[in-house]
């Protein structure tokens, strides 16, 4: 082996080494898993066994993949937490945008701290930040009181906050705000700012700067940023446990359930499969976006 | 009116002073370059007529109108960047079009109109590639034809050669004299480089801390510079110091600090005791191994000090006895001669009363 292979071995071996331990091997277990039966106190049946004549079985089924499929309310659950993460991927570009672009735009000397900033919240526990959304969005809180008190000047009821799909929606937006940011900034920190000064010299007015230029050129950060808020979004199960009640429940709750409470783990794997085959086949579908847009920029 | 008036436009950057109450005036169908080494202020001066700087003082007129509280896209202005500033994700023909469409152009017109502007600049048949395909030559034509197809009053171009190595250089060069002439659109070419100014201007102003030092044609530029600036600046030029010793009859006795007394023609109103310099262009003085006497010309022994070959010409460094070097051109005109003396020969070298120019500031 010449020693430029031997280099390309030991710098790329060890992360390749963690990749296979950690996420090739466990998710061949899932898959495994996900077509054995049972165990009769949960967890698994055993793979295999002595049959009635003493023969040796292999027991491995099709039945949870048919359980899934027969009942509708698991699809359904699919579809609900996909909008769910839909939703939140929209509202966190939205709110990213702008405050990228700001970053993006800003005086070198206040770029770190903006920056700082948007990953400040990292710095504290995830779940003690959920939890203050609870104290933020129940109904004792200054603000669910400022909220209700002004709907009552327009004749509405009192308005519940917390365990609805709006609170989860808050939750999930909160939380992956800072994935959208990052690539963008990172994206429209790049921008020639030459193109702007040309388009307005053209004749381009401040929105079709934005829609011509700014907008396309960050394609390829907008497809990373919501690669990176979507596929987290779409399997998370603390923030509905946490702020959702019954109403908010998403499909990471069903697949915990599974695993945690029922302790059906085939069918718990079942879901998970589907859920990766799912978030892949769409991230691929985003990635293959994003190089279509790199490629003409 | 002329097209454009700059009245007496000033652009503080706090303490600094960027363009220091610049007047300038530019006719319809003019070729104008705003020439001056790097921080002289001329980049400056071409984005407050672009609309992306605001002077402190004084005002800019386009066709009559002030063009003060006009922002760049409502300028019938349009420039030429030195990074050229394609858009990259549009492909030739979008980047050309963009113009067009920002004014809600006809889809049939845009279309009409960008074929037409791409076959002026020889573009044709890369309307579809990407800027990212396309060599350093055919960006600078794509932005040429991005900025002159919805026909602007005027057209700013920012070094836009720069970039382009020696022999392309030459090349755009003459390409953008013909378009000029071809379209009629008055440019105002910024650049450093005093050859291209010269090339392709019409009228030249050169501009130094801030300050336009001499507006004229360019050969009034480069045989009657101003000011020793002016002289020091564009092509290369002996500044040697001088005092006037005495006037008589349209010329001046000089007397040059080490050298002795040498003739020039009278410039402007000086009296005796004038301090100042000759400045004296290397291609006037003659250079030979004897020269005749000549009542007409200013006449020197030395030896040559040192030399550069550059091809077509060779310039020699000439040593006066009493130390002051002066530099003399000689063209290679013989085929094979790569130069006529060696460092250490004994030269004469001499020049023509009226060749030198005595300058005061």
């Amino acid at each position: 082996m010449t020693s430029r292979r031997l280099n390309t071995w030991l710098i790329s071996g060890p992360p390749l080494l963690y990749l296979v331990v950690f996420f090739a091997v466990p998710t061949l277990i899932m898959v495994l898993a996900s077509f054995r039966y049972p165990g009769e106190f949960g967890g698994l049946a055993p793979l295999v066994q002595r049959g009635e004549q003493g023969q040796l079985v292999v027991n491995l089924t099709l039945e949870n993949y048919q359980r899934f499929f027969s009942d509708p309310l698991y699809a359904e659950l699919f579809v609900k937490s996909f909008w769910y993460a839909v939703v939140t991927t929209v509202l966190c570009l939205v709110i990213a945008y702008p405050l990228a672009v700001l970053i993006a735009r800003s005086h070198k000397r206040h770029r770190d701290l903006l920056l700082l900033l948007v990953i400040l919240p990292f710095w504290s526990n995830f779940l003690i930040r959920v939890y203050a959304w609870m104290i933020i969005l129940g109904p004792q809180s200054v603000f669910a009181g400022a909220l209700n008190a002004g709907f009552r000047l327009f004749g509405f009821g009192p308005v519940r906050l917390l365990f609805t799909p709006f609170a989860v929606v808050i939750g999930l937006v909160y939380v992956h705000l800072p994935f959208m940011v990052l690539p963008l900034y990172a994206n429209l920190e790049k921008h020639d700012p030459a193109l702007l000064d040309a388009a307005q010299d053209l004749g381009a007015n401040a929105w079709q700067r934005f829609w011509r230029v700014t907008f396309p050129l960050s394609l390829p950060g907008v497809f990373a940023g919501a690669a990176l808020v979507f596929i987290p979004a779409f399997g998370i199960f603390a923030i509905p446990d946490l702020l959702g009640g019954t109403s908010g429940i998403m499909i990471g709750n069903v697949i915990k359930q599974q695993f945690l409470d029922t302790r059906d783990w085939p069918f718990g794997s079942v879901l998970s499969m589907v859920l990766t085959v799912v978030a892949v086949g769409l991230a691929g579908l985003a990635a293959w976006y994003a190089r279509r847009a790199r490629a003409m920029a | 009116m002329a097209l454009l008036e700059i009245r007496n436009v000033t652009r503080r950057f706090g303490d600094f002073v960027a363009v220091d109450g610049v007047t300038l005036s530019i006719e319809a169908g003019e070729f104008f370059c705003l020439l001056g080494p790097s921080g002289c202020g001329k980049t400056t001066l071409l984005r407050m007529i672009a609309g992306f700087d605001l002077p402190n003082g004084g005002s800019i007129w386009l066709d009559g109108r002030d063009m003060s509280g006009v922002p760049p896209e409502k300028r019938n202005v349009h420039t030429v960047f030195q990074s050229y500033a394609l858009f990259p994700h549009m492909t030739v023909a979008d980047n050309v079009a963009f113009p067009l469409r920002m004014a809600r152009t006809s889809a049939a017109e845009v279309e009409a109109r960008v074929a037409e502007a791409l076959e002026d600049v020889s573009l044709t048949g890369l309307a579809l590639r990407y800027p990212n395909e396309l060599s350093g030559g055919q960006r600078q034509r794509v932005a040429v034809a991005r900025a002159l197809i919805s026909r602007p009053k005027l057209l700013l171009l920012d070094e836009p050669l720069a970039a382009l190595d020696a022999k392309l250089k030459e090349r755009m060069q003459l390409e953008l004299i013909a378009l000029q002439k071809e379209v009629g659109i008055a440019f105002i070419y910024v650049t450093h480089d005093q050859q291209e100014a010269l090339a392709l201007a019409h009228r030249i102003a050169v501009m130094n801390l801030g300050r336009v030092e001499q507006t004229d044609e360019p050969s009034k530029i480069y045989g009657f510079p101003k000011n020793r600036f002016v002289a020091d600046f564009i092509g290369t030029c002996n500044i040697l110091d001088a005092n006037v010793v005495r006037i008589e009859g349209g010329r001046m006795q000089l007397h040059i600090d080490g050298l002795g007394e040498v003739v020039a023609l009278q410039t402007g109103a000086v009296a005796a005791g004038t301090k100042g310099v000759l400045a004296l262009r290397p291609e006037q003085v003659a250079i030979s191994q004897r020269l005749a006497s000549d009542v007409h010309e200013n006449h020197f022994a030395g030896t040559v000090f040192d030399f550069l070959y550059l091809g077509d010409v060779t310039v020699y460094v000439v040593e006066l006895p009493n130390g002051s070097r002066v530099e003399a051109m000689l063209p290679n005109s013989a085929p094979g001669r790569a130069k006529f003396f060696e460092a250490g020969d004994r030269v004469e070298i001499s020049w023509r009363i009226d060749a030198g120019r005595f300058l005061t500031e």
